[in-house]
C-alpha cells in the first residue's frame, strides 16, 4: 500500500475538502449506530471518553475508601472500622489509585488527544484501543465485585510475599489482586503501543520530533516506560499466581526460593510507575503554562531531554524502597546519588516553567490555577523525596506517615493537580462547552487548601513515629490531634472533587459555548472543532512549526493541509518516524463487536484461572475464536483497499 | 483529646521519672517546611514532646546521627523551597495579565534569550551542587551509623512472631540465657547488637528515639546497633504492615542504669518458685491442666511450648499483648476471656474460665515476676 511513486510528493491542495466530501468523512468514521454500534465502537474520542469516565469513577471509589480510612484514624482506638475492613480498604486505595487510575487516566487522556495533536483522524490500532479499554473495565470491575463480596485484597498493593503468599493469605484474595494486575499490565502495554505508534507514524506531515507537542512527548516517554516497566510486575504477580495455585515456590525461603525476590521484581516496576504518573503530568503542565503565558514555552529542547532523562534514571532507584533490607553499603550509595539525581531533570523542568511564566503575560483562569499549585506541592513532595533518597534518614521515616505524606505531595500534586488542571483546560475540546470558571476557583481553592491540611501534617505525624497502615493507634504523643486534623483536611478533599462533579456536569450542558480555541492555544487540536467531528480534521493539517496555530501558517507556495486522502474508507497518512514525511497510506479496520467478545472470552480466562488451573487450558478455545474472528479478513474490504491502491 | 502525660503514666503504670524530658528542636524547625505548618505545628509540637516514639528526640548515638542529618537536610531543603517559591511567586507577580485572545509573543523565538538561559544554567548547576552536597551528607551519616563499636556488646536476639516480638539474650552460658517477650531491657551505654529473625511473614524493627529500622525477613538474618545514652522507655513498633494485627505489635526498650538492668537480668534467670498460697496454686494447676499449654513457656512447670509468649516473668512486664493493654488484672483478664475481641485475627484463642478460676489464673501469672 506504499505509494506508487516514492518519489512523487503527496498529492496536495489548498482547496479544503467540500461539504459533500465533509459528510461522507463523517459517515465513514463515526461509530454504528445501536446497541451492537455501542459494543463495537472504534473512534478514539469514544473510546477515550469512556476510559476517561472509567478512570474517574475508579477515582472517586479509590478517594471513598481513603475517607472511610481517614475516618477511622481521626482518633485512637476508634471502631468505626475493624482490622479485616480497613486492610482492604488500604490495599484497594492503593491499588485503586495506581493501577486503577493513575496510570490509566493519563493512558487515557492521551487517547483523546495525542491523535488531534498530531493532527491524525485516529489512533493506530483502534481495534486493539478498544480492546484494551474493555480489559481494563472488566478488570478494574472484577476487583471491585470481589471487594464488595467481602473478598477483597488485603495484602497491601504491594503484596509483599510471604504475607500475600499462600501459607499467610489463604482464600481468594490475593487472587483477585494479582489477576488485577495482570488485566491492568495487559491494557497498559497495549494501550502503550498504540500510543508509541500514533506518536512515531501518525503525525501530520511537517511534524518533525523536534515539532512534537510536550504534552505527546512526555506520554511517548511514558509509553516506552510502561514497555520496560510493566512486564516486570506481571512476572511478578504471575510467579505470585503459580505459588497461590499450583505449589510452585518462587517465594518460598523453606524450598530455596526467595522473599525479597519479589521486592526487587515488584520495585522494578513499582519506582518507575510513580514516574509514568508523573511525566504525563509534566506533560500538561508544560502545555497550560505556555498557553496561558501567551508564550513559547522557554527551553523546547532541554525539557525532552529532561523527560527522557527522567525515564532512565527512574529505572535505577527501586532500591530506595528497600533500604530497610539488608543492602550492601555501596548499593546503598548508587541508590542514594541516582534517587537524588532524578531531581535534577525536574528542576530543569521548573526553571524552564519559571523563566516562561517570567517573560510571558499570563492569564489566571483555573488550568493555570491548578498548574501553580502543582508548583508548590510537588516542590515539598520533592524536598521530602531527597530526604527518603537519604538512606539513614529513609530508616527513620520509611514506612511511616512521612512517606504516606511524601507520596501524595508527588502524586496528588505532580499528577493529579496538573490532571484537573487539564481536565478545565481540555473540557471545551471534549464537550463544546466552557466549564464554571467561579465553580471551578471554589474546587481549586477547596482542594488546594484540603489537601495541604490532610497531608501536612502527616509528615509531623511520621517523624513523630507513627508508621502506616495501621488500622489505629493508642492515645499518645499528639497522634491524635494530627490525625484529627488530617481527616479534616480528607473531608475537604470530597468536598471540592463533589464540587467538581457538579461542574462537568452542568457544564457540559449548559456551560458557555467553547468554540474552537477557547484559550488560544497552539497546538493543533485547538485547529478543529470543539468536540472534533468523527473524522478529527477535515483536512489534514501540513505542519510548520513547533506552535502551529501560532505561527505555522504556511509561506508563500506551501500547502497549508493534505489532500488525496480517500472519503469512503478510513484511510490516513503514514509519515515517517524522523521528519514526518507522507510515506504510506493504510486503510484503518472498520467498527467490530469482536474486540468486545474478544475481551470477554479474555475476562472468562483469567477470571477462571483464580479458580482453576485449568481454565487457563479450555479458556484458550473462546480467546482463539474471537481473535480468529478478529483477524478475519472480509472480501469486500480487501476489494476496496485494493481499489484504492490502484487510484489513489 | 488529653495528652497530659499523666494520661500515659495511667495506661502504662510508668513511674513519672521513666518519661524523658520534654523536647525539642526538631518540631519546631519542621513548621519552617512550609507556611502550611504554622497551622499545624503550634498544637503538634506540644502533643510530641513527650517523644517516646520519636525520631526526633534520640537517646543514642544512631538517631542523634540520623537527627543530624535531618536538620541539615530540613534547613537546605527549606531554604531552596523558599528560594524556589519566591522566584515562582517573583515571575507571577511580575508578569503582566493577559486574555486568551492575547496574541501570543512569538519573537520569544526569534530573540536570543541569553540572560534567561544564563539563569536557567546557573539554578540547575547550583541545584546539582546543592545535591552533591546532600550526597555527601548522607554517606558520611552511613558510614558514622556503620561505624558504631559493638565491642563489648549486648547481643540479642529477636524474632519476629505475627503479631508479637520474642526476645533471646545471648549468653556463652545456656543457663545465662534470657527468654522474653515484646519488652526490651538494656543498660545505659553499652552497646546492642540485635540478631533480627522473622517467624512468618517480614517485619520491620523500628524503635525511632534510638535508631533507624531494619527489616526482619523470613529466611535471611540481619543484624543492626544501637546504644541507649540516656535512661528512659522508648516505644517500638513493626514498621512493615505484617498481617490483620499490624497495629499491635509494639514493644518497649527500657533503657537502665547498668545495675539496674544486672538487677532485672538476675530477676528473669530465675525460675519462678511453686507458690505456696492457695490461691496462686489453683491458679498454677488450671494453667497447667488448660490448652495454655499448648502455646507458651513457664519456666519451672511442665508448659515449655514456644508458640507464644513465654510467660516466664509476664507479671514483670508494661504490657500485654504487644502493646494493646496494659498489664493489670482485669486487662489480663479481658485478654483471656476474649482476646478476639482486642487484637481481632490473632493466634490466641479465647478461654472462658468461671470468674473464681480466672481470679486464681491472672492472680498466679501477674505473680511471675
Amino acid at each position: 500500500m506504499t505509494l506508487r511513486d516514492a518519489a512523487a510528493p503527496v498529492d496536495v491542495n489548498d482547496v479544503p475538502p467540500s461539504p459533500d466530501q465533509v459528510r461522507s468523512l463523517v459517515r465513514t468514521w463515526s461509530d454504528p449506530p445501536g446497541w451492537l454500534g455501542w459494543i463495537s465502537a472504534l473512534n478514539h474520542k469514544t473510546i477515550g471518553k469512556r476510559f476517561l469516565c472509567t478512570a474517574f469513577g475508579f477515582f472517586i471509589l479509590g478517594g471513598l475508601l481513603a475517607a472511610a480510612m481517614r475516618l477511622q484514624l481521626a482518633r485512637p482506638r476508634n471502631h468505626l472500622v475493624g482490622p479485616d475492613l480497613y486492610d482492604q480498604l488500604f490495599t484497594m486505595h492503593g491499588t485503586t489509585m495506581m493501577f486503577l487510575f493513575a496510570v490509566p487516566v493519563m493512558q487515557a487522556v492521551s487517547i483523546y488527544l495525542v491523535p488531534l495533536m498530531v493532527g491524525s483522524r485516529t489512533i493506530a490500532f483502534p481495534r486493539m484501543n478498544a480492546f484494551a479499554y474493555w480489559i481494563y473495565l472488566f478488570g478494574g470491575a472484577m476487583l471491585y465485585v470481589a471487594f464488595a463480596l467481602d473478598i477483597g485484597p488485603d495484602a497491601g498493593w504491594f503484596a509483599y510475599v510471604p504475607l500475600s503468599g499462600p501459607d499467610y493469605s489463604p482464600g481468594k484474595r490475593v487472587d483477585f489482586w494479582a489477576q488485577m494486575i495482570t488485566f491492568t499490565e495487559l491494557s497498559g502495554l497495549l494501550e502503550a503501543i498504540i500510543l508509541i505508534v500514533t506518536v512515531f507514524k501518525l503525525r501530520a506531515p511537517g511534524m518533525t520530533l523536534n515539532r512534537v507537542p510536550l504534552f505527546t512527548w512526555s506520554m511517548l516517554v511514558t509509553a516506552f516506560m510502561v514497555i520496560f516497566a510493566m512486564p516486570s510486575v506481571m512476572l511478578a504477580s504471575t510467579a505470585l499466581i503459580t505459588d497461590r495455585l499450583v505449589g510452585t515456590h518462587f517465594y518460598n525461603p523453606a524450598e530455596g526460593g526467595d522473599a525479597l525476590l519479589w521486592q526487587h521484581l515488584f520495585w522494578f516496576f513499582g519506582h518507575p510507575e510513580v514516574y509514568m504518573i508523573f511525566i504525563p503530568g509534566l506533560g500538561f503542565v508544560s502545555t497550560i503554562v505556555p498557553t496561558f503565558s501567551r508564550r513559547p514555552i522557554h527551553g523546547y529542547p532541554a525539557m525532552v531531554i529532561a523527560l527522557i532523562a527522567t525515564a532512565f534514571l527512574a529505572f535505577g532507584l527501586w532500591v530506595h524502597h528497600m533500604f530497610a533490607t539488608n543492602v550492601p553499603e555501596l548499593g546503598k550509595g548508587f541508590f542514594t546519588a541516582v534517587s537524588m539525581m532524578i531531581a535534577i531533570p525536574t528542576a530543569v523542568q521548573i526553571w524552564c516553567w519559571i523563566a516562561t511564566l517570567w517573560t510571558g503575560r499570563l492569564n489566571f483562569r483555573t488550568p493555570l490555577l491548578f498548574v501553580l499549585a502543582f508548583f508548590f506541592i510537588l516542590l515539598m513532595g520533592g524536598m521530602t523525596g531527597l530526604m527518603l533518597a537519604a538512606v539513614p534518614l529513609d530508616l527513620q521515616v520509611h514506612d511511616t506517615y512521612f512517606v504516606v505524606a511524601h507520596l501524595h505531595y508527588v502524586l496528588f500534586g505532580g499528577a493529579v493537580f496538573p490532571l484537573f488542571g487539564a481536565v478545565y483546560y481540555w473540557f471545551p475540546k471534549y464537550t463544546g462547552r466552557l466549564m464554571s470558571e467561579k465553580l471551578g476557583r471554589w474546587n481549586f481553592w477547596l482542594m488546594f487548601i484540603g489537601f495541604n491540611v490532610a497531608f501536612f501534617p502527616m509528615h509531623l505525624l511520621g517523624l513523630a513515629g507513627m508508621p502506616r497502615r495501621v488500622y489505629t493507634y493508642p492515645d499518645m504523643q499528639g497522634w491524635g490531634r494530627l490525625n484529627a486534623i488530617s481527616t479534616a483536611g480528607a473531608l475537604l478533599l470530597v468536598v471540592s472533587v463533589a464540587l467538581f462533579l457538579v461542574n462537568v456536569w452542568r457544564s457540559r450542558r449548559h456551560g458557555e459555548v467553547a468554540g474552537n480555541n477557547p484559550w488560544g492555544g497552539a497546538t493543533l487540536e485547538w485547529a478543529t472543532t470543539s468536540p472534533p467531528p468523527a473524522h478529527n480534521f477535515d483536512a489534514i493539517p501540513v505542519v510548520y512549526s513547533r506552535d502551529p496555530l501560532w505561527d505555522g501558517a504556511p509561506r508563500e507556495g506551501q500547502p497549508s493541509h493534505v489532500g488525496g486522502l480517500a472519503v469512503g474508507q478510513r484511510e490516513v497518512l503514514v509519515t515517517t518516524l524522523l521528519d514526518a514525511e507522507p510515506d504510506h497510506r493504510p486503510v484503518m479496520p472498520n467498527p467490530s463487536p469482536w474486540p468486545f467478545l474478544g475481551a470477554i472470552a479474555t475476562t472468562i480466562l483469567f477470571i477462571g484461572s483464580i479458580f482453576t488451573p485449568w481454565a487457563v487450558v479450555w479458556g484458550m478455545v473462546p480467546v482463539a475464536i474471537t481473535l480468529t474472528a478478529w483477524f478475519w479478513p472480509r472480501k469486500r474490504d480487501a476489494a476496496a483497499h485494493l481499489a484504492l491502491e490502484q487510484q489513489p | 483529646m488529653r495528652f497530659a502525660p499523666a494520661l500515659i503514666v495511667r495506661r502504662f503504670g510508668l513511674p513519672h521519672r521513666r518519661i524523658p524530658a520534654m523536647t525539642r528542636a526538631g518540631l519546631p524547625a519542621a513548621a519552617g517546611l512550609s507556611w502550611v505548618a504554622s497551622a499545624t505545628a503550634a498544637p503538634a509540637s506540644a502533643g510530641l514532646g513527650h517523644g517516646w516514639q520519636d525520631a526526633l528526640n534520640s537517646a543514642g548515638p544512631q538517631a542523634a546521627h540520623i537527627q543530624d542529618l535531618w536538620r541539615l537536610m530540613l534547613w537546605m531543603c527549606s531554604i531552596v523551597f523558599a528560594l524556589v517559591l519566591a522566584a515562582f511567586l517573583l515571575a507571577l507577580w511580575r508578569a503582566p495579565r493577559s486574555r486568551p485572545d492575547t496574541a501570543p509573543d512569538l519573537e520569544a523565538k526569534q530573540r536570543p534569550e541569553a540572560g534567561i538561559r544564563r539563569t536557567v544554567v546557573t539554578a540547575t548547576v547550583v541545584s546539582a551542587a546543592l545535591l552533591f552536597v546532600l550526597i555527601v551528607a548522607s554517606v558520611w551519616t552511613d558510614r558514622a551509623l556503620a561505624r558504631m563499636s559493638t565491642s563489648d556488646a549486648l547481643h540479642i536476639d529477636v524474632t519476629a512472631h505475627q503479631w508479637w516480638w520474642e526476645l533471646t539474650y545471648d549468653d556463652p552460658d545456656p543457663s545465662r540465657q534470657i527468654t522474653t517477650a515484646n519488652e526490651i531491657h538494656v543498660p545505659v551505654g553499652r552497646p546492642v547488637l540485635v540478631t533480627l529473625h522473622a517467624d512468618d511473614v517480614i517485619h520491620s524493627f523500628w524503635v525511632p528515639n534510638l535508631a533507624g529500622k531494619k527489616d526482619l525477613i523470613p529466611g535471611r538474618t540481619s543484624q543492626m546497633q544501637f546504644r541507649a545514652d540516656r535512661a528512659g522507655v522508648f516505644r517500638g513498633q513493626c514498621a512493615e504492615f505484617c498481617g490483620v494485627q499490624h497495629a499491635w505489635m509494639a514493644f518497649d526498650v527500657d533503657a537502665m542504669p547498668p545495675a539496674d538492668y544486672e538487677a532485672w537480668a538476675a530477676a528473669q534467670r530465675q525460675t519462678p518458685p511453686a507458690p505456696s498460697d492457695p490461691l496462686l496454686a489453683r491458679g498454677r494447676q488450671l494453667f497447667l491442666s488448660s490448652t495454655c499449654v499448648m502455646c507458651h513457656n513457664v519456666a519451672g512447670t511442665t508448659a515449655s511450648a514456644r508458640k507464644g509468649p513465654d510467660l516466664s516473668h509476664v507479671g514483670s512486664r508494661r504490657t500485654l499483648a504487644a502493646g494493646a493493654l496494659p498489664n493489670d488484672a482485669g486487662s489480663l483478664a479481658a485478654w483471656i476471656r476474649d482476646p478476639q475481641k482486642i487484637k481481632p485475627g490473632n493466634n490466641m484463642p479465647a478461654h472462658d474460665f468461671a470468674p473464681d478460676d480466672m481470679k486464681a489464673l491472672v492472680a498466679w501469672l501477674e505473680s511471675l515476676k
